[in-house]
């Protein structure tokens, strides 16, 4: 089987609420995908619909080209942690990977496996109802490896984790998408992708606002604005315009040119015989290129009361 | 990015994920929360301790009338030849058989009376005033092993309103010709025995016989009773009120029968007919001035009693040990519908359905567990206190109706059964109604309040038994040990612990609820976003 997930053209509507709108992106192997957006944006809904849970109203997920239903041994196949907290409290971390295994005829010693890889042994034998959030997150991980799956898919998997837990996830996540494997990973915070995820789907209210490697995404947000800090203000707009840059005043000494590299902007200064005192090119952080694309999204996240109770209610 | 040769496969060694791993993993669910396994017990519990209590708090005594003193246990209860307990109380006219013969007489006349009590002087000869002859009063001709309570017999006889019957054992009853008798329409009856072969048959006029029955009596000896016999049963008043059930009130009525052609053929010993009143306290015998008189062939028995199976009065019915079926009951229930609710609280459904897609296998699996946890946990529970409760009733003087091996298995495994269809009805609700508390109301409400309305004497008998042949509570019918015999005039309703429909019957609309709200739930299951 082929690992990779791929989601086309899913609509879906719950009551006057259009949950999926169109939602359409693939999720290839070998990296991790990030799938990021604000809440409400269908992340959720779309991972449930991949995993045949919920229905779409139009459109397919398939999983290595079957719809996930079909799948003769799914957790061989996918992984997947949509709720750390979906747990029985009074079971064992242990126990509630045994009766999963048992359903994939996987036995305790599998179970053991997948603990120590969540790093989760010491605990493992405890009542789930007393682990943390960050416990309950590792559980659930250890849950998405049982069977080795080639595609894994983790709703929000840093809620809830320390610092420390954040960035063993990180590495973990690279690490499992370095054996090879198709891994997306939901989050309405770019920032928590940082140094994990290298391809992103990013969403807003229903459907894919742009699907692109994290280079692209964040020099497409950079455009090619560079700054200049100059004591000779005017000449050094006049000689920039005159090639074609945009140019603007920011501050009493720096200007700001977009249109031209860097490169070429220091040469032009120095054959001008202009002085200046400093050249940097921006570079957008990928929250502030994130912040630029779903600003639509945030608008309608944030527009009338009601719409967002609804949303919350569902 | 090419995502053909990178892919990871899987390494783990790939188990089968059938049927059977769901249900081991349905299984495993279930092991692995304490407080369940500890309700388990709750359940067994429950049962045991409610059984004991039954047991001690019963205590049964008894007196022979003012004067006498209190005796601890229970009158005799006779006990006919398959061992379950019975009427055998009549006036008899006989002589002896040896071998096989045959007895003729026409009956003329059937005149009822009732019995007055003396309560100053029990003792002394009872006064009558006439009264309409009771509907299974009885008269007619008989063979009996012999005059002891509970011996065998077969007898041809007519009745009060059910026409002529042919009765043996005590719970054997064949229908012959209806109607009554009276002068103007007589009625010829003949009895004839041949081996251990016995056959009744009636005629109009002596001339025309219509055979009404033949049956065996096993290991009936040569030397045998036979004659003429008369018993009239005891007249029973129903009063059903609220929350209290019914209530008996009666009296003793008389038949008196007249005779006349009276002759017999075969091995009758000669000598004068002998009266005997069966089941006679005090061995009081007939006589020619009481219960019986005699010219020439025309002779007249009056006698009170009956020649039947006894099924309630004279003490408790085994099922009456399972009282705490209820508790057991209320336990399985809630956990049949935690078992799937408390995955819809928390979400986990979602990784159970993500686990096995094949969601109706997973219902399956659930549904099979809960039964097979509540059967084997409600088996442990009647297995130990029915005959636990029995033991202590019995010590404690009472009379506990015996019943057959079979009787008293299907009592014990059935009742183990119903609560373990009743898990899976309350598993399936739960999964229709995804809410825990909804769906042990609805659970209880369609199982207990119907019966509670029906036995409780909330509602009338009509009503009564409509409701325990068409609801859940239907499925209670397993438990009843003692049959309803048509040939009592008793009030076999719901309020008595007696079921509309057989016990297996009963248990069959119960599973016809839980199949039907099985499926149900496995629709929804499978068409339902999670």
């Amino acid at each position: 089987m082929e690992a990779t997930i791929d989601v086309t053209g899913l609509r879906k509507r719950f009551g006057s609420t259009l949950a999926l709108d169109g939602m359409t992106f693939s999720v290839r192997p070998g990296q991790v995908t990030g799938f990021v957006g604000p809440n409400g944006a269908g992340k959720s809904t779309t991972m449930r619909v991949v995993l045949s849970l919920d229905s779409a109203d139009e459109g397919t997920a398939l999983i290595g080209g079957q719809p996930y239903h079909r799948l003769r041994r799914p957790l061989h196949q996918v992984g997947a942690l949509l709720d750390a907290g979906a747990l029985h409290p009074a079971r064992s971390g242990r126990n509630h990977l045994l009766w999963l295994a048992h359903s994939q005829g996987l036995g305790a010693r599998r179970v053991d496996e997948v603990l120590e890889q969540a790093g989760l042994v010491k605990a493992a034998r405890r009542r789930a109802g007393g682990y943390s959030l960050g416990m309950r997150q590792r559980l659930g991980i250890a849950a998405a490896l049982l069977g080795d799956p080639p595609v894994l898919m983790l709703d929000e998997p840093f809620n809830g984790l320390d610092p420390e837990g954040i960035v063993w996830i990180r590495g973990f996540l690279r690490g499992l998408a370095a054996e090879g494997r198709a891994v997306l990973v939901s989050s309405h915070l770019m920032s928590e992708l940082q140094d994990s995820a290298s391809h992103l789907v990013v969403v807003g209210r229903g459907r894919v606002v742009a699907d692109t490697s994290v280079e692209a995404l964040i020099s497409a947000a950079s455009g090619d604005r560079v700054t200049v800090r100059t004591t000779a203000r005017t000449e050094a707009m006049t000689v920039l315009a005159r090639d074609g840059a945009t140019v603007a005043v920011t501050e009493r000494d720096t200007i700001t040119a977009a249109g031209l590299p860097a490169a070429r902007i220091v040469s032009l200064l120095n054959e001008a015989g202009v002085p200046f005192s400093e050249i940097s090119s921006h570079r957008a952080t990928l929250e502030e290129a994130y912040m630029e694309l779903t600003r639509d999204s945030v608008e309608y996240r944030a527009a009338p009361l009601a719409t967002g109770r609804e949303e919350a209610a569902r | 990015m090419t995502a053909t040769a990178t892919s990871h496969r899987s390494a783990v060694e790939s188990g089968r994920a059938g049927f059977g791993q769901v249900l081991r993993a349905e299984w495993t669910k279930f092991r692995t929360v304490r407080g369940w396994l500890i309700a388990t017990a709750v359940a067994v519990l429950i049962m045991v301790a409610l059984g004991w209590l039954t047991g001690v708090g019963s205590h049964s005594s008894y007196d022979n009338g003012p004067g006498t003193p209190t005796v601890t246990g229970h009158p005799y209860v006779p006990l006919g030849p398959d061992g379950e307990a019975v009427n055998d109380r009549f006036s008899l006219v006989h002589r002896s058989l040896a071998g096989d013969g045959s007895i003729t007489a026409r009956l003329t006349s059937l005149t009822g009376a009732q019995v007055l009590l003396n309560h100053d002087d029990p003792s002394a000869p009872s006064e009558t005033e006439p009264a309409p002859v009771q509907p299974w009063a009885k008269a007619g001709l008989i063979v009996k092993e012999n005059t002891k309570q509970g011996s065998a017999y077969a007898a041809i006889m007519v009745t009060g309103e059910h026409g002529v019957r042919m009765q043996y054992n005590f719970t054997g009853d064949k229908a012959g010709p209806t109607g009554t008798v009276s002068a103007g329409s007589p009625r010829w009856l003949r009895l004839t025995r041949t081996g251990d072969t016995l056959t009744g048959y009636a005629s109009p006029d002596g001339t025309n016989w219509t055979t009404v029955g033949t049956v065996r009596l096993a290991g009936l000896p040569s030397t045998v009773q036979a004659g003429l016999f008369a018993a009239s049963p005891v007249v029973e008043n129903v009063s059903q009120h609220l929350g209290g059930g019914g209530r008996v009130t009666g009296g003793k009525s008389q038949l008196t029968a007249g005779f006349d052609n009276l002759t017999t053929a075969g091995g009758f010993a000669g000598g004068d007919w002998t009266g005997t009143a069966v089941g006679s306290d005090d061995a009081q015998g007939l006589d020619q001035r009481g219960g019986f008189q005699q010219d020439g062939d025309t002779m007249s028995v009056s006698g009170s009693g009956d020649i039947a199976p006894d099924v309630a009065g004279s003490g408790d019915a085994m099922e009456q040990t399972l009282a705490g079926v209820f508790g057991t009951l209320t336990v399985m229930v809630v956990l049949g519908v935690l078992f799937i609710t408390g995955e819809y609280r928390r979400g986990m459904i979602r990784t159970s359905l993500a686990a096995s897609p094949r969601r109706g296998r997973v219902l399956a699996a659930k549904a099979l567990v809960i039964g097979a946890v509540t059967f084997v946990v409600s088996l442990v529970a009647t297995a130990v206190t029915v005959p636990l409760a029995e033991h202590i009733l019995r010590g404690n003087g009472n009379f506990v109706y015996p019943v057959t091996g079979l009787t008293q298995l299907r009592v014990i495994v059935g009742t183990a059964a119903l609560l373990a269809v009743a898990s899976v009805l309350a598993l399936a609700v739960g999964t229709i109604m995804r809410r825990s508390a909804g769906a042990v109301a609805t659970v209880i409400v369609l199982i207990v309040l119907p019966y509670i309305l029906a036995i409780a004497g909330v509602l009338p008998p009509g009503p009564s038994q409509w409701l325990l042949r068409i609801t859940p509570a239907a499925g209670f019918a397993i438990q009843q040990s003692l049959p309803a015999y048509p040939q009592l005039s008793r009030a076999f309703t719901p309020a008595f612990g007696f079921y509309p429909l057989a016990p297996w019957a009963g248990f069959a609309v119960l599973c016809g609820w839980a199949a039907l709200a099985l499926a149900a739930a496995g629709y929804l299951l499978r068409r339902r976003d999670v």
